[in-house]
């Protein structure tokens, strides 16, 4: 394994629940306050692998397959995302078919999960998940479609860090597919102006109330999980936007630093804006998908 | 040889129903020795196409039938042998399966249905056997019959006998266009073996030769309606959802598989296919897999859900095989391996997974006999390894990783990335293809998430379901075989592709026609795979350990109300409302609101339904109107034999008159 795979996988595991800290952070900048420390994430985490957990009585086996196989496949997407433009630890033709199918598979179990313990709320909550998650699959596709048209490649790794299909080159699609991954981004993280990972009201969340009767470690599996899918996402935006530097030791420094950049965009994103009502969720997806599609139609006809 | 060992599978399947006209059918010998004979002939149709995969001898064997007809001709090809394959395993299945599927007190059904079980499982090796026209329309009108009775096992309902007609219809219309097609065929080729064209062109007999397009119109739709293509769909939902789960299995795996079948050798037959075939096949796929799968979300049938899958996968089929049709009018050579090759796959993939949810499903219908899934929920405590068996079929139909249905829309996807690069016609058509293949995906996911959710999670909804019982020893073994079926070729696809390999080389007809296997990347599958299996195994057993014990009596948490009820679930129509909400335009829901006027209503209800779009919307009133229309031809009919040798006497002499 080289060095740069070695990079790749120590940023994936280790760096994901610092983005996290970094839009609390500046969440809390916005508002005034002090708030928690940057690595308040790593805290939670070590606290929640720590605890107790409840399970209900009305669960089986596939409640805990829930966290459980979202972060195994979570991590298996993980090798296959390019960051920065280094290659990806694993790269092969189709694998960008392989990632966005992972990411549904822990979609399954988690909404599945959510559908295990019986109650109203996380049934509303596992409907609304799978139910804007179609919305948003266009988008991330068409965006796979424009790039391979781009770059003749059929993996992530030659669309996203090969130095020919530089952004430099592709000013237009590649904007339009930034801004229609941005949206991807948002809806499947579960950030406002999709869902807000803060509130305490049952009836207006999705991702949240899923993992409502998720306790101790099991909790901390999904937490992590979930930073580590905002991180896959966050890298995919990127490898669409980051210009190329000479030096790879300068590329990574540079990846770092518009990660955590994401990230306070993301914190600003949730002081200023304001959650959308659940029936305009819908129409922000559909014109995600059009941006991306039109992305497309500047690539058929070169 | 082979050929022999099919025909005698052949004789074997259609004897075996024979018993059932004994009086004897309650002692359960009957269905002991039938389900064996056809066991039998199962494996001796299996070694046949193994021996044609395996690149042994394909002799056709000349069977005479009658005087009047001309002799019929049967043999095996790699095309054909690869159609076999699923055939013989589902209809093993689904033989074992009837064996614990009936109740003493409905032994009368149970034979019928195990004897034209029989036959349906001949007609099929007969059909795909067959290498002339005749032999061709022989083996499917008797297979059309075959699946009515099947059909209408249950007849003492009036739902199914509806079904049953609706489908008989359907087929016959069909067939007509089979016939159609099949004489145009004999008059283009000048022959009626079913092989490609002369390269030279057409060989051609006296009088007007029909043109390429009118043959492959004919076939799309004479094969389209028995695969069950929208719009000609309409016939599907009903009849699976009314006929015996396993016969619901056998049709939904493979009998509608013929009518792909049909259209692969009809593409194999005419070379140099024009543009526009493609791209007509790649819209017939998108189309028919969204619309399939939309459909699929709003029902609350548990069988009319699954047949509305089926169409949803025989327009991924129909994908690939647009692709490959792409490659073949660009004349590159990998578009129509990788599309061919996931056509095909995914032939085989969704006959596993789709039998095991029909037996799946059947085995949970047979234990709290509703298909309703609103009264359903839970069944996963009282029958885990049934539930086990639903998932990894879920899993496998939504085209996740690591089952097979990934591994054959990966075929499929790759051959649309693949002419993403073609010319920008081509390349527009696979860009619009991709979207849809991605987002018939995502919605299948919402559709499986919500019927393993209302099923087999949460708590029992009705009595019914409390009293669940888990499946019995004959309905669990099917269920394993097919289920490590899955498992085997998503985890290890290198070992199903080289049984593809030589159907997709003699249809791609080039004497260098690309390795699957190379262009798949099958080591990585495998790998990133087990690894998966792995890593979750053990982070389940991890987490299972590190619960607390002392709390196991607690129940889901309820957020403050103090008596949480079962009916307070979220239901499977509560579940895809938002969907079919945002899809109204498509869907067109019927919703009955419950009456709330007064200060203090009385009991009320609330039902919503999604009826099909072409049947209850379109057919249905336009062909009560056409037959109301139509009343003063009634007159005509008097039922006298007289007069209707009269109508036979007077319209022979206008034709001798006027020819």
């Amino acid at each position: 394994m080289s060095v740069h795979s070695s990079i790749s996988l120590l940023l994936v595991l280790l760096l994901p629940p610092l983005l996290l800290g970094v839009v609390n952070k500046t969440k809390a900048a916005f508002g005034g306050r002090n708030g928690p420390p940057l690595l308040q994430p790593y805290y939670d985490l070590r606290k929640l692998l720590g605890k107790g957990m409840v399970l209900s009585s009305a669960t089986t086996g596939v409640f805990l397959a829930g966290p459980v196989v979202t972060l195994a496949a979570t991590l298996a997407a993980a090798l296959l995302v390019p960051l920065g433009h280094h290659a990806a630890v694993i790269a092969f033709p189709g694998d960008m078919i392989l990632f966005a199918y992972l990411l549904a598979l822990g979609r399954f179990f988690t909404a599945a999960a959510a559908l295990d313990t019986g109650s109203p709320f996380e049934g509303m909550g596992a409907s609304r998940e799978v139910t804007f998650a179609w919305l948003a699959e266009p988008a991330l596709f068409l965006g796979f479609v424009a790039l391979a048209r781009m770059s003749g490649s059929y993996s992530l790794s030659g669309m996203l860090a090969d130095p020919a299909v530089a952004p430099i080159h592709h000013m237009g699609p590649m904007v339009l597919i930034v801004a229609g991954w941005f949206i991807v981004l948002l809806a499947e993280n579960c950030r406002i102006p999709f869902d807000d990972p803060n509130t305490h009201l049952e009836l207006t969340m999705i991702h949240e109330v899923m993992v409502l009767d998720h306790s101790g470690p099991a909790l901390g599996v999904i937490v992590y999980g979930a930073s580590v899918k905002l991180f896959l996402f966050t890298a995919l935006v990127l490898g669409a936007l980051l210009p190329f530097s000479a030096n790879a030791w300068t590329d990574w420094l540079l990846f770092v630093a518009s990660a955590i950049g994401t990230a306070v965009l993301l914190g600003i994103v949730e002081s200023t804006m304001a959650r959308l009502r659940l029936l305009h969720v819908p129409k922000l997806l559909v014109s995600g998908s059009l941006l991306t599609a039109f992305a497309i139609v500047f690539q058929l006809h070169r | 040889m082979s050929t022999w060992c099919l025909l005698a599978a052949i004789l074997l399947a259609a004897l075996s129903g024979l018993g059932a006209l004994s009086a004897k059918t309650r002692s359960g010998a009957f269905g002991k020795t039938s389900c064996g004979m056809q066991l039998l002939a199962a494996v001796l149709g299996t070694l046949s196409a193994i021996a044609v995969l395996g690149g042994g001898p394909t002799g056709s064997v000349r069977v005479p039938l009658s005087p009047l007809l001309p002799a019929l001709t049967f043999g095996l090809d790699a095309l054909s042998a690869v159609f076999l394959l699923p055939v013989c395993f589902l209809c093993g299945c689904a033989s074992v399966f009837d064996l614990g599927y009936w109740h003493p007190a409905a032994s009368a059904h149970g034979a019928r249905a195990r004897s034209f079980l029989g036959l349906l499982f001949a007609s099929l090796m007969a059909l795909l056997a067959a290498q002339d026209g005749i032999a061709f329309l022989v083996a499917w009108e008797l297979m059309a019959l075959a699946a009515f009775f099947l059909v209408t096992t249950e007849h003492h309902e009036p739902e199914v006998r509806t079904a049953g007609w609706i489908y008989l219809t359907a087929t016959h219309a069909g067939t007509l266009c089979l016939i159609a097609f099949f004489c145009s065929w004999e008059a283009l080729s000048g022959g009626s073996a079913l092989v490609p064209l002369a390269p030279g062109g057409p060989a051609g007999g006296a009088g007007a030769v029909p043109s390429r397009d009118v043959l492959f119109v004919l076939a799309l739709i004479g094969f389209g309606l028995k695969a069950g293509v929208v719009p000609l769909h309409f016939w599907l939902p009903p009849a699976h959802a009314n006929a015996p789960s396993h016969v619901s299995a056998v049709m939904s795996g493979v009998l509608i598989k013929m009518g792909v079948y049909g259209i692969v050798r009809t593409a194999w037959m005419l070379p140099g296919p024009p543009l526009w075939w493609g791209v007509a096949v790649l819209a017939i796929g998108a189309v028919s897999t969204t619309v399939g799968v939309a459909f699929a979300i709003g029902q609350h049938d548990l069988k009319r859900l699954l047949a509305y899958h089926s169409i949803e996968n025989i327009g991924i089929i129909f994908l690939g095989l647009g692709t490959a049709l792409l490659g073949r009018t660009t004349g590159n050579l990998e578009l129509q391996a990788l599309g061919l090759g996931g056509a095909l796959l995914h032939v085989w993939n969704h006959g596993l997974f789709k039998g095991l949810l029909f037996l799946t499903a059947g085995a949970s219908i047979h234990a709290c006999a509703t298909r309703e899934l609103d009264q359903l929920g839970g069944l996963a405590h009282k029958m885990p390894v049934t539930a086990a068996c639903f998932l990894l079929g879920a899993i496998a139909i939504c085209g996740l990783p690591p089952l097979n249905g990934f591994v054959s829309e990966l075929l499929t996807y790759l051959g649309l990335f693949h002419a993403l690069a073609a010319e920008p016609r081509v390349a527009a058509a696979a860009a619009v293809a991709i979207p849809a293949l991605a987002v018939a995906g995502a919605m299948a996911l919402l559709c499986f998430v919500k019927v393993f959710g209302v099923v087999y999670l949460g708590a029992p909804r009705s009595e019914a379901a409390t009293r669940a019982h888990e499946a019995g020893p004959a309905m669990k073994a099917p269920m394993f075989a097919l289920g490590g079926a899955c498992l085997l070729i998503g985890l290890a696809p290198a070992l199903a592709l080289p049984a593809l390999q030589p159907a997709v080389a003699d249809w791609v007809g080039a004497t260098t026609a690309p390795r699957l296997d190379a262009l798949l990347p099958c080591a990585w599958i495998s790998a990133i795979g087990l690894a998966l299996l792995g890593a979750i195994a053990v982070s389940w057993t991890w987490l299972h350990r590190r619960r607390d014990r002392r709390q196991d009596a607690v129940g889901t948490w309820d957020c403050g109300c103090a008596r949480p009820s079962p009916a307070m679930q979220y239901t499977a129509s509560s579940f895809a409302q938002q969907f079919v909400d945002n899809s109204s335009l498509l869907l067109w829901p019927r919703t009955h609101l419950p009456a709330t006027g007064a200060l203090f209503p009385g009991r009320t209800s609330f039902h919503s339904h999604v009826p099909d779009l072409v049947l209850d919307r379109v057919l249905v009133p336009t062909l009560r109107g056409l037959a109301i229309g139509c009343n003063w031809l009634r007159g005509l009919q008097r039922g006298r034999v007289q007069l209707y040798l009269l109508y036979v006497f007077l319209t022979l002499l206008c034709l001798l008159l006027f020819t």
